[in-house]
């Protein structure tokens, strides 16, 4: 009988370990798995080291954003600016750059800080406002789009100095500096998410806004830092989207919130605030990719993409109230 | 010189005048019960305490220095703590992360604090052991935890870093009486530690059992402040009401 309870100990610090967010999600490491089978025996382009790399490259701007979606999410609020702040950000830099003339090091700094600074914006009105973040980014989404095209009359803008085309086209030892990029910054992201403060009132914001004021958290502060972050990293994602097509392209990042969010979401992130996972993310945003790439093997039209990828949301936030609902019933 | 000390504190929200002159005191190793009916203003004078409400007239001391400029933060450095009604727990968080919940222990690395999980959670065990709390493990998620365990993590993290003054708000609201018991005896085993206790509760039999002066609190006015011995239920009862 002394076996018993010690079983039943492991079994509670596993499942401990899977509801505070100390671990990934398995389920979408087993959805990934799943996925990569099923296109592998669909196309036989699928399996093959370059299409692997094109894949990690397409993932590494939708990756930024959804590690900035994972700790916006976690705190229980909502960015739905980060497509149009990438798509304002790029063109802020391209502008510096390869109108102004300015030196690069300079285009790299506009870029990721007009991506803050519509991010601190939206922080702004959220805590100082008290309008829902909801509205807040919503409003931001249409505001950064528009004044994108505003300042280049809508057309993209060619001819971007050479260190920054390596950001978005180089690949040391192979691998696209995009996907350096991203790795980085998911390392990063996940030390600051889960083992320093700003990471944990993060979320123990989303969990409990109130028991975090109470213990002296300042979540004004926070909240604003976070929107920031968000920004900064769309601004970052929108630098390596023009480096990559050598543009400043005004109509970039069209509804990459939608897959930004999703990554998260399918992560484990919880939509209502409370945990985050940036591994979890990172394999979030692979489904999303591997899911476009094999679309795209198979011939399917964008059109249906877009559909599948809608669909994609709906379906990881029902599974994830599923999950919510037994965590209950325990 | 008393541990805290209110005088003439005054708080309106817009045309609400919430708290109307209140002046009272707390002696070091001593229960103050704090009664009053709904909206009688219990709430609004403990947050002005916290430091979650600023006072509009008069001044709050404690500890000998002014309390009613500073923030929560500052003011929980200073030695209050409070155990919120409805606990103020992070619900996903273990409860390790609930102890230590706006004072994480951190090691620094580099210049940057990173949070020494390690040693929270060895702290946190020991302080769950010292109050003989049934918590099986301080790695288990807060929002887990039954009622009663659950206040037993909100009084260890207002234990835990030596406060002066713990302001307990229904704390026995949600408890089955077993563990009623359990709060009263903690209340007793405070005092004699030399912590002094701000209870508010509407069980008078708890604030009878444990309580050295009972505070009525009244439209935001105190009406009597008695010692325990002095004063009966049914006056008690009659000056929550308004009917003496």
């Amino acid at each position: 009988m002394t076996a018993a309870p010690s079983a039943a100990g492991a079994v509670t610090s596993w499942r401990v370990r899977l509801t505070s967010g100390a671990a990934f999600r398995m389920e979408s490491l087993f959805v990934l798995a799943i996925l990569v089978v099923v296109m592998a025996t669909l196309s036989p382009y699928f399996l093959s080291v370059s299409n692997f790399l094109n894949i990690l490259l397409a993932t590494a701007t939708i990756g930024v954003l959804a590690i900035g979606a994972t700790f916006v999410i976690s705190s229980a609020g909502i960015d739905l600016s980060v497509g149009s702040v990438l798509g304002f950000s790029g063109v802020a830099g391209c502008l510096l750059m390869s109108s102004w003339g300015l030196p690069w090091p300079l285009g790299i700094i506009a870029c990721i800080g007009a991506g803050a600074f519509a991010g601190f914006a939206n922080g702004f009105l959220i805590t100082r406002g008290q309008i829902p973040p909801f509205i807040v980014t919503l409003g931001m989404l249409g505001v950064a789009r528009g004044f994108g095209l505003v300042l280049t009359n809508g057309l993209p803008i060619y001819g971007l100095p050479d260190p920054i085309l390596y950001l978005g086209q180089g690949r040391p030892f192979g691998v696209p500096t995009p996907v350096i990029v991203l790795i980085a910054a998911a390392v990063i992201a996940h030390v600051v998410l889960m083992h320093t403060r700003f990471g944990l009132y993060t979320q123990v914001i989303g969990d409990s806004e109130t028991a975090a004021r109470a213990m002296g958290v300042r979540v004004e502060r926070q909240k604003v830092y976070l929107y920031t972050l968000s920004g900064a990293l769309a601004g970052l994602a929108g630098l390596l989207f023009s480096a990559r097509v050598n543009a400043g392209d005004p109509t970039a990042g069209l509804n990459y919130e939608l897959t930004a969010v999703t990554a998260a979401i399918i992560g484990g992130t919880n939509l209502f605030g409370g945990r985050g996972s940036v591994i979890g993310t990172i394999i979030g945003a692979l489904i999303m990719g591997v899911l476009q790439n094999g679309l795209n093997l198979l011939a399917v039209p964008s059109f249906y993409q877009q559909m599948a990828i809608g669909a994609v949301l709906v379906l990881a936030v029902w599974l994830d109230r599923v999950n919510r609902s037994e965590g209950r019933r325990r | 010189m008393s541990l805290l000390e209110l005088k003439d504190v005054y708080k309106s929200f817009g045309s609400i005048e919430a708290l109307r002159g209140v002046t009272f005191s707390v002696e070091a190793g001593s229960a103050t019960a704090l009664v009053g009916d709904n909206g009688a203003g219990k709430s609004t004078l403990m947050k002005t305490i916290t430091g979650v409400h600023q006072p509009d007239r008069g001044m709050i001391f404690f500890d000998g220095a002014r309390l009613d400029t500073l923030d929560p933060r500052a003011i929980r450095e200073r030695g209050i703590e409070m155990i919120y009604q409805d606990l103020a727990l992070a619900k996903m968080r273990d409860v390790a992360a609930n102890i230590f919940l706006g004072r994480e222990i951190t090691r620094n690395v580099l210049g940057v604090k990173f949070i020494d999980h390690k040693r929270m959670e060895i702290e946190a065990g020991k302080m769950i052991e010292k109050l003989g709390a049934r918590v099986k493990s301080v790695k288990q998620v807060a929002g887990l935890l039954s009622g009663g365990q659950q206040q037993s993590v909100a009084i260890a993290r207002a234990l835990t870093f030596n406060p002066k003054l713990v302001i307990m708000d229904e704390p026995t609201a949600a408890l089955a009486v077993r563990e009623i018991e359990h709060v009263l005896d903690l209340i007793r085993n405070l005092k004699s530690q030399g912590i002094a206790v701000i209870l508010i509760s509407h069980r008078l039999t708890d604030v009878f059992a444990v309580c050295d002066r009972i505070v009525v609190l009244r439209q935001g006015a105190v009406i009597a402040d008695d010692p325990t011995v002095q004063t009966s239920m049914s006056a008690v009862v009659s000056h929550i009401v308004g009917a003496a």
